[in-house]
């Protein structure tokens, strides 16, 4: 399982990227892994859209399960990634790469701080 | 009578429980509703029991028996004896859900033929594998619909000219689901453009009936132009019939068709078992409730079928599910899709043609009898407003002593319509019969 250094991470297995004052988010290779095949991908939230940290921002169907994914940082949506709609098994290839979510200009930069580093994401007890 | 458990099989789970009696089990009941007296009659032979059960059905009167002129939602249409013969093959007649593709081929080509062919009488891009009726295929729409805003659209503009039924049944299903409903206190008679007013950025659907409740067909470009212009999702009802003649809701840019498939080989039968048919855009088929079987091919490369989303909206979506409804009405689009493929194209519209014809001439008709008045400029099918001179409810009644089951008389579900009798005509209704129908409205004039 891979857990890069460099990322932040949240307990429901989104990941955030800091690239200036914009964050890339998306879900952990641990999160992918747990859903199995990925299906299909609707980013609820849409570019221009200010949401807050917590909310809803996309849904994720596996053969498995439905999960939702929320928005790790609060702050106005920059981008989307609209390739995933027409090729959702991306997430399962390449999480922290090509099948980043969202990219969010932050309204409070200080809301990383309260994100977890890999290391501790990695000892994350889980439920299940 | 039949009991799974012994009393030895009561006690012993009892026991395990710590419970004396399965009486305490229902402690928390009140008294008067524990164990009623249910009175019922003494039992009586199965040949008693075939008697009384002839002789009930004999009180029923018939549409073979009496003239009818009645639709409004369901109506009499001839069923070719292949539709029932075909259904009645016990490897349909018996067979349950399709889950397991390897041995419900048959069931679910039959699926997917009755899909293909949804979507090609409504000029949609897919069809669900069926709900159970009309106005539960209605309520899918306002549900797909209120999901597909995820909540934040919360008002639906919905004509008063949609059957009565559906719109009961909208309001049901959505008790508690904090949904404004607009639209249905409007005169009933406006046209669909008179909704335009109540679309708003809250609107997440506007819908209507095509040809609508009273019969009328409108042009719709005007009112689907309003809906999309505010991002609101349009969804049109239709009669599967008028579908053969009219313009499909597809070209007007119609997110969801819904209709009854009742005139579609099955019959009346007191209001049950129909057929909900449901198609809608690509787009949104991810948010369609039901199930939709799909074509494949398997690991040798033959053609096959499949079960493709149902497993999705109910098993796996959960409370996400745009809605938990997850069967189809199977027997009967079946009926429907044997019916479909006997008529074919060209069959369908030569129907669709002759319930025109016959409705208009009843039309021409009956506006020559004094007093009685059909509006001479609205376009309609087979089915048509008439102005009495008189309560159609005493119209009706008048008609019946004459054995013809006269029109739905509006003013059952709407009060400023009592003098107006809703007459449907089909293929069944001969000329005959209609020149009888209007010579007993003449009668009742001169009365």
């Amino acid at each position: 399982m891979k857990t890069p250094a460099e990322l932040k991470y949240t307990k429901n297995d989104e990941w955030v990227r800091v690239e200036g004052d914009l964050v890339v988010m998306g879900i952990t290779d641990y999160a992918q892994d747990q859903l199995s095949d990925i299906v299909f991908v609707e980013i609820v939230a849409q570019e221009g859209d200010s949401l807050d940290q917590g909310e809803t921002c996309a849904v994720i169907e596996s053969v498995k399960a439905a999960a939702d994914v929320y928005l790790p940082v609060g702050g106005e949506i920059t981008a989307i990634n609209e390739t995933l709609i027409d090729a959702p098994e991306l997430i399962n290839e390449d999480p922290f790469g090509k099948a980043w979510l969202i990219k969010i200009k932050m309204s409070d930069p200080s809301q990383l701080e309260g994100l977890m580093d890999a290391d501790t994401y990695e000892k994350l007890e889980r439920d299940h | 009578m039949y009991t799974p458990h012994t009393q030895a099989d009561r006690d012993a789970m009892l026991k395990v429980i710590g419970v004396d009696q399965l009486e305490d089990l229902f402690q928390c009941l009140p008294d008067e509703g524990k164990f009623p007296s249910l009175e019922l009659p003494d039992g009586i032979t199965e040949m008693e029991a075939l008697d009384e059960l002839q002789f009930i059905s004999t009180v029923n009167e018939t549409p073979q028996e009496l003239v009818s002129f009645l639709g409004a939602g369901a109506y009499y249409h001839y069923i070719p004896a292949a539709v029932d013969s075909i259904l009645r093959r016990s490897e349909f007649y018996t067979a349950y859900t399709p889950y397991q593709p390897e041995i419900a081929q048959g069931t679910l080509q039959a699926i997917f033929e009755y899909q293909s062919l949804i979507a090609a009488l409504t000029g949609m891009d897919v069809a669900n594998a069926s709900h159970y009726d009309g106005a539960t295929s209605v309520a899918e729409a306002v549900n797909m619909a209120y999901h597909n805003f995820r909540g934040k659209r919360r008002k639906i503009v919905l004509s008063p000219a949609v059957n009565p039924q559906y719109r009961e049944t909208i309001h049901t299903y959505m008790k508690g689901m904090d949904l404004e409903i607009v639209g249905e206190d409007l005169d009933p008679e406006v046209s669909p453009d008179d909704l335009i007013d109540l679309i708003d950025e809250n609107t997440a659907l506007v819908l209507v009936q095509y040809p609508d409740f009273f019969g009328r067909i409108f042009d719709l470009t005007k009112l689907s132009e309003a809906a999309h212009a505010q991002n609101a999702l349009f969804s049109v009802h239709v009669n599967p019939i008028a579908l053969g003649l009219i313009k499909p809701p597809s070209e007007y840019d119609a997110d969801i068709v819904t209709g009854e498939g009742q005139p579609l080989g099955i019959p009346m039968s007191f209001g049950g078992p129909y057929l909900g048919l449901f198609a809608t855009k690509k787009q949104y088929v991810r948010k369609m409730a039901g199930r939709l079987a799909g074509e494949t091919v398997d690991t040798h490369g033959n053609r096959g079928y499949v079960l493709t989303l149902n497993t999705r909206e109910q098993h796996i979506r959960r409370e996400q599910a745009t809605s938990n409804i997850c069967t189809n009405q199977g027997l009967i689009a079946l009926a429907s899709t044997v019916y479909l493929s006997l008529l074919g194209k060209s069959g369908l519209q030569e129907l669709a043609k002759l319930n025109y014809h016959k409705a208009h001439y009843a039309a021409e008709k009956i506006s020559t009898v004094p007093g009685f008045m059909v509006n001479p400029v609205q376009p309609f099918f087979n089915e048509f407003v008439v102005h009495c001179p008189a309560p159609a409810e005493e119209i009706n009644e008048h008609l019946l002593s004459h054995d013809i089951l006269g029109g739905y008389d509006l003013g059952q579900v709407y009060p400023s319509l009592k003098y107006e009798l809703l007459v449907a005509v089909t293929e069944m209704n001969t000329r005959s019969e209609i020149d009888y129908l209007v010579e007993a409205l003449e009668e009742e004039y001169h009365d």
